[in-house]
């Protein structure tokens, strides 16, 4: 499985109130939370993003609230993949459970700006910067969770 | 090699002897959690996968707390999903509008949780039942929903941070900002994907409701759990509320933790955490002259008695400045009722507070309290995030209900010494 697409760039502590603001929280439509995603920290986001673009920060992304909306609205706007240097825990099984790709790598996250082009490979966790002619060794998910994603998620692989 | 109290309670609920930091287990649950925000998404999750029945009817709970009571047509919308499910399933703790309160004062006042227990819950504060001895962690709606069909989850067995606790707090210092110095001190990630451990022979001197608080913001250390060493203020909490069988995990001796630290509770100062993290921890002495709007007291942080009653040492007899709304939310119906035969709404009223029923509502700027751009608010909440309350310009002060009243009353941050 790969990615591949144009980086929209943040830093540390992204938490899910920026994500998707709590007062969005009212429905669980997928492409409602979408058209409000980031939109506290980027207003532009949700018009500059494209199927299968990518989102790269710095720490602890995803920390706070445990809604799972948050990594529905970042999947539903048409984003492929999230690199950071760590993940909040909740958010990264979130993120797992409802098949949203995610990779830690922190000289990715040092290295790669906005709007550079960058390919993922989620099997050998390399992270290759097209723009910059670099790659990057992201830390591969254990052969557990591979599991579940392989089973088309956290659900499907308890039947 | 021990074991530390969370790796202990994991492996009896994995069916194993001994785990280890970093080993992935399939655990047993004994209790399944979810509100009003995050059931909706599960129960639409069960649905699709075909599921048609909840492991344990006791064993699992919704909670309308979070934009309850019905603060829009789509909130209701929401509530009267989880409302229907848990009618069809027969769900036996099924808390509406009337009986519910904030989940996390709700569910240790019921008796539902308890020492040993090992509990997911769709709120990333489930880690508030950490003070009462037991794993206890947030999830989100497909965990949730995993838990409510299997009654299991999945998790990496964390490594753990232990904070042995020394002394006894000052007059006026709580046990906020004993958690908040926490957080100022190691950060909002400096706990994760492990566990924070309170031990020590300061405990005693921490009530159920102390602990209450401390364990309800592990999370905000990033921490995937907090947890306290089980003793007689537990047991005695516990006594005539809990119904199924108390569980004692003890920390090995030769147990290994990541970090060590020592807080000495008289050390403890007055705390506040500015915009826009959990992590900026200041006191008094570096805080300057920081005018407010609003003062909210309450929450699964500080929502309890213990907080009712610390405000209204403060505020009684006092009136509020003319520039500022408070808002008092006790945490339960429980609560409420104590408030009130206590006389301490009549104190918050006669200040010129508001005193509304039970509700998340201001707390994640979903309503009762929502702040206009340039309008900062003190807290006894949990988390000051960018438009955390309301306009993403607008700013959340973290503190304890004695910092919260005081400074209601003074219009500026205040500590309770300079108005008592």
């Amino acid at each position: 499985m790969k990615a591949k697409g144009t980086v929209h760039k943040y830093g540390d502590n992204v938490d899910t109130d920026v994500i998707i603001p709590a007062r969005y929280l009212n429905t669980a439509d997928h492409k409602e939370l979408a058209s409000h995603c980031m939109e506290d920290i980027d207003i532009d986001f949700v018009k500059k993003v494209k199927e299968g673009d990518i989102m790269v920060a710095h720490e602890n992304f995803g920390c706070g609230s445990s809604r799972e909306h948050a990594p529905i609205a970042i999947k539903a706007s048409g984003i492929s993949c999230v690199i950071a240097a760590t993940f909040a825990r909740i958010f990264y099984r979130n993120a797992i459970n409802i098949g949203l790709p995610i990779i830690e790598c922190r000289e990715a996250s040092e290295k790669i700006e906005a709007g550079d082009e960058v390919e993922i490979d989620f099997e050998s966790g390399v992270i290759t910067n097209v723009t910059k002619g670099e790659s990057y060794q992201g830390q591969a998910f254990p052969e557990f969770l591979i599991n579940i994603i392989n089973k088309g998620g956290l659900l499907n692989s308890l039947k | 090699m021990g074991m530390t109290m969370t790796q202990k309670i994991l492996a009896a609920h994995a069916g194993l002897d001994e785990v280890k930091a970093g080993q992935l287990i399939m655990a047993d649950l004994d209790f399944v959690l979810g509100n009003d925000i995050t059931s909706p998404v599960a129960i639409n999750e069960f649905n699709k996968a075909g599921f048609t029945e909840v492991f344990d009817k006791e064993k699992v709970t919704m909670v309308m707390d979070h934009f309850a009571p019905n603060k829009d047509i789509k909130a209701a919308t929401q509530c009267k999903q989880c409302r229907d499910f848990c009618g069809e399933q027969s769900i036996t703790h099924f808390y509406d509008v009337g009986r519910m309160g904030i989940e996390h004062a709700l569910l240790p006042e019921q008796g539902l949780v308890g020492p040993g227990d090992c509990i997911i819950g769709a709120d990333s504060h489930t880690c508030t039942y950490g003070a009462l001895g037991a794993f206890s962690t947030g999830v989100g709606s497909t965990d949730m929903c995993a838990g409510m069909a299997k009654g299991k989850a999945w998790f990496k067995v964390p490594s753990a941070i232990k904070f042995n606790i020394v002394g006894k707090l000052p007059k006026y210092s709580a046990a906020k900002d004993v958690i908040l110095h926490i957080i100022g001190m190691i950060g909002v990630d400096g706990a994760l994907y492990r566990s924070m451990e309170f031990m020590g022979e300061g405990l005693k001197n921490l009530t159920m409701e102390d602990r209450l608080c401390m364990a309800n913001m592990a999370i905000e250390a990033g921490a995937k759990n907090g947890i306290f060493a089980v003793d007689e203020v537990t047991l005695a909490y516990v006594k005539d509320r809990f119904k199924r069988e108390v569980r004692i995990f003890e920390a090995d001796a030769d147990a290994e933790y990541d970090e060590e630290y020592t807080i000495d509770l008289s050390q403890i100062k007055p705390t506040v955490a500015f915009p826009h993290l959990p992590e900026n921890a200041k006191t008094f002495d570096e805080i300057g002259d920081v005018k407010i709007d609003q003062s909210v007291i309450g929450s699964c942080t500080n929502g309890r008695i213990e907080d009712l009653r610390a405000a209204a040492e403060v505020l009684k007899g006092k009136k509020i400045a003319d520039s500022v709304r408070c808002i008092v939310i006790p945490a339960t119906q429980a609560i409420y009722m104590q408030a009130m035969e206590e006389g301490l709404l009549k104190i918050f009223i006669e200040a010129g507070c508001a005193v509304s029923t039970p509700t998340c509502g201001p707390c994640l700027g979903g309503y009762m309290g929502i702040l206009a751009k340039g309008e900062r608010s003190v807290a006894t909440t949990n988390r000051n995030f960018v438009g955390r309350m309301g306009h993403p310009e607008s700013e959340v002060y973290l503190a304890s209900p004695y910092v919260a009243a005081a400074s209601a009353i003074t219009g500026k941050l205040s500590q309770p010494s300079e108005v008592m």
